[in-house]
């Protein structure tokens, strides 16, 4: 892999130039602190000095809600308005392992096309980062990434290690060839290399992932997932941050005063009550534990089983996000044997305080 | 930048085929039978499909949703359905008159294994809607009578008004080459010659089985598996020679909405035909 070095006040010169037809999308500090990817106008509204956006990046490629096509009795006219040439910069990298899950979901069986147009319009640059208490990225392999980007930066003090991950990428240095230099020193490699280090042993939360499909099937019929139901708000935030989650609804809306009807996707979650109801009243996963079930075997059973690797990328999201603490941390804790009352019960006082 | 088109995929897998109805008629009080055919007419003589496939069928304006395909592929250029009223999709078809336009996209699913069933003893139990789904079966092994060893019929309905096809099996029963056993829960009509009881009363009057050489498909309201499973079991016939075919909510049919999950196996892809054993080792299923 090719590896050049761009100093950081050359950084907006070059999104400058990348983002001349496209549009440019990076991390923005939103009024709460919190972070999301928006469209960018003004390059002093990036804030990189971030750990995690509220949704992860696959809200640019399967927007929440879009127009699949329009319906009418003279045909269908499909709709790729969400489809539009961008730039996506400063993703982490288990956001990158996300989309890398996403790229082989859509591809299989039969291509997603408006999954795979938009990703293919799309240019992603990858950016570095630091790990706070929720990140779990090393217990899932994910927080290093060697593909699946086409651009990726490395932040070292003044500079940046930019390694150039597709043809596209490199394209895209030639634009402004003047502002990157080739030349990487001793000093640069060494700094990197001391701040992985660093990196590394940052990291405070651990989860052992090889255990759980074993631990899901041998407690499959625990209480634990009865008191987790109970203490569950049905409330699907879980599956709405959740980078590799991608079930979605589908709706007829008739358009007012025209012929036709557009058909929306819009995401959904298994958290919901409706989720496995068919007409006639038979609903296949009536209580919330059993929904919650349907979650964990996916993500910590089903895909290891499938791919090898969990439906995580450990970017901590579930555990910022679930209001009752119901997370791969606090499951997979429960499914190991700590006392999931316990649990519950710790974080009644929490709540009473 | 430009939109670029890499993809080598033409078709959009969600993009219905518009489609005609061309006879609709009541079977029941509630189950309507529909025949369809695709509006373009090579995509029509070339619908190819297997027994126990499903299509997603879709109504302007109000939706769209999976229906087994109830006709044989030994009979090409109509497709059929059986369809019980029960939500917003199926009401809105039932308000649809013979010539009206649907959405048609499929099939899909796995479908039942016919070629493994060839040379086989053939059973089929169904119960009620099930038939939808094993007509297909049912008509195909007819259509094919010398590929397959014994064909034996066993189906049950409530009453005798809500038996579907109940004409189609009185004269299916008629030939020699079908073993063909019709059963009510209840006779309120006085009128029915047939067996009276639920399905597993049947089971005495067959022929002697033989287990190895039999595959049974089975499909019904999910009350019946569990009883007609166990009569299965009794006759010895093995675990993975059991096929039932299974219902979930679907919203695309092409193994990415993820409704019709099932631990680590999409119902669209992998099923809706599993076997018993499946169905003993993945939970869940039934």
């Amino acid at each position: 892999m090719k590896i050049v070095k761009l100093k950081k006040e050359n950084l907006h010169p070059f999104l400058q130039a990348v983002s001349q037809d496209a549009e440019l999308w990076a991390p923005v500090r939103l009024s709460n602190n919190k972070h999301s990817f928006q469209l960018i106008d003004d390059f002093s509204k990036i804030d990189l000095d971030y750990t995690r956006t509220i949704l992860p990046p696959r809200k640019l490629f399967l927007p929440p809600e879009f127009n699949m096509f329009q319906a009418s009795f003279q045909g269908y006219q499909e709709d790729y308005s969400h489809v539009t040439p961008k730039v996506l910069f400063g993703v982490h990298p288990c956001d990158l392992h996300g989309l890398l899950i996403f790229d082989q979901f859509h591809r299989q069986a039969f291509e997603d096309p408006y999954y795979l147009k938009a990703r293919e319009n799309t240019l992603v640059f990858g950016h570095s980062c630091w790990p706070d208490e929720y990140c779990f990225c090393q217990s899932t392999h994910t927080h290093i990434i060697e593909e699946g980007y086409d651009l990726f930066f490395s932040e070292l003090d003044d500079y940046y290690l930019v390694w150039i991950g597709s043809s596209e990428g490199d394209d895209c240095l030639r634009l402004t060839p003047e502002l990157f230099e080739e030349s990487i020193s001793e000093e640069d490699i060494k700094s990197y290399i001391a701040w992985q280090e660093k990196r590394n042993r940052a990291f405070q939360l651990h989860i052992n992932f090889v255990s759980m499909p074993d631990l899901m099937e041998l407690r499959y019929h625990h209480p634990l997932w009865e008191v987790l139901g109970q203490a569950c708000l049905s409330c699907g935030s879980c599956s709405m941050v959740c980078p590799t989650c991608n079930c979605y609804n589908v709706n007829d809306h008739p358009v007012l005063g025209k012929n036709y009807s557009e058909i929306h996707r819009c995401w959904d979650s298994c958290m919901l009550e409706n989720y496995s109801a068919v007409a006639g009243g038979e609903n296949f996963r009536e209580k919330r534990s059993q929904r919650l079930k349907l979650w964990y075997t996916h993500k910590l059973q089903a895909y290891i089983s499938k791919y090898g690797k969990p439906a995580c990328v450990g970017c901590g999201r579930c555990l910022v996000t679930c209001p009752v603490d119901i997370n791969i941390y606090t499951v997979s804790r429960a499914l190991e044997g700590e006392q999931v009352d316990a649990f519950w019960n710790r974080l009644a006082n929490e709540v009473k305080q | 930048m430009k939109v670029v088109n890499k993809t080598n995929q033409t078709k959009n897998p969600f993009l219905p085929e518009p489609a005609r109805i061309v006879r609709m008629y009541p079977l029941t009080e509630d189950v309507k039978f529909f025949q369809v055919r695709l509006v373009d007419i090579e995509k029509s003589l070339s619908f190819q499909y297997r027994p126990g496939q499903f299509a997603m069928i879709s109504v302007l304006g109000a939706g769209e949703a999976p229906f087994s395909i109830s006709s044989t592929p030994s009979r090409p250029g109509l497709l059929e359905f059986c369809i019980r009223q029960t939500g917003t999709v199926t009401r809105a078809i039932f308000n649809l008159k013979e010539n009206d336009l649907i959405g048609v996209r499929g099939p899909y699913g796995n479908g039942f294994p016919i070629e493994k069933m060839e040379g086989k003893d053939i059973l089929i139990v169904m119960g009620g809607l099930g038939a939808a789904p094993l007509r297909s079966v049912l008509l195909y092994c007819l259509d094919n009578r010398d590929l397959f060893g014994r064909v034996i019929l066993l189906h049950g309905a409530k009453r005798p008004a809500e038996m579907i096809f109940l004409q189609e099996f009185l004269d299916l029963k008629k030939r020699s080459d079908l073993e063909c056993y019709l059963t009510v829960d209840q006779d309120d009509t006085g009128q029915w010659v047939d067996n009276v009881g639920v399905v597993t009363t049947l089971f005495p009057q067959l022929k002697e089985i033989n287990p190895n050489q039999t595959v049974a498909l089975v499909c019904g309201p999910p009350v019946m598996y569990k009883f007609v499973i166990q009569e299965l079991l009794k006759l010895n016939i093995p675990k993975d020679q059991i096929l039932m075919t299974l219902e979930r909510r679907m919203k695309c049919g092409v193994g990415k909405c993820g409704h019709c999950a099932i631990d680590y196996i999409y119902t669209c892809l992998d099923g809706p035909v599993f076997t018993y054993w499946d169905v003993i080792h993945m939970r869940e299923l039934i």
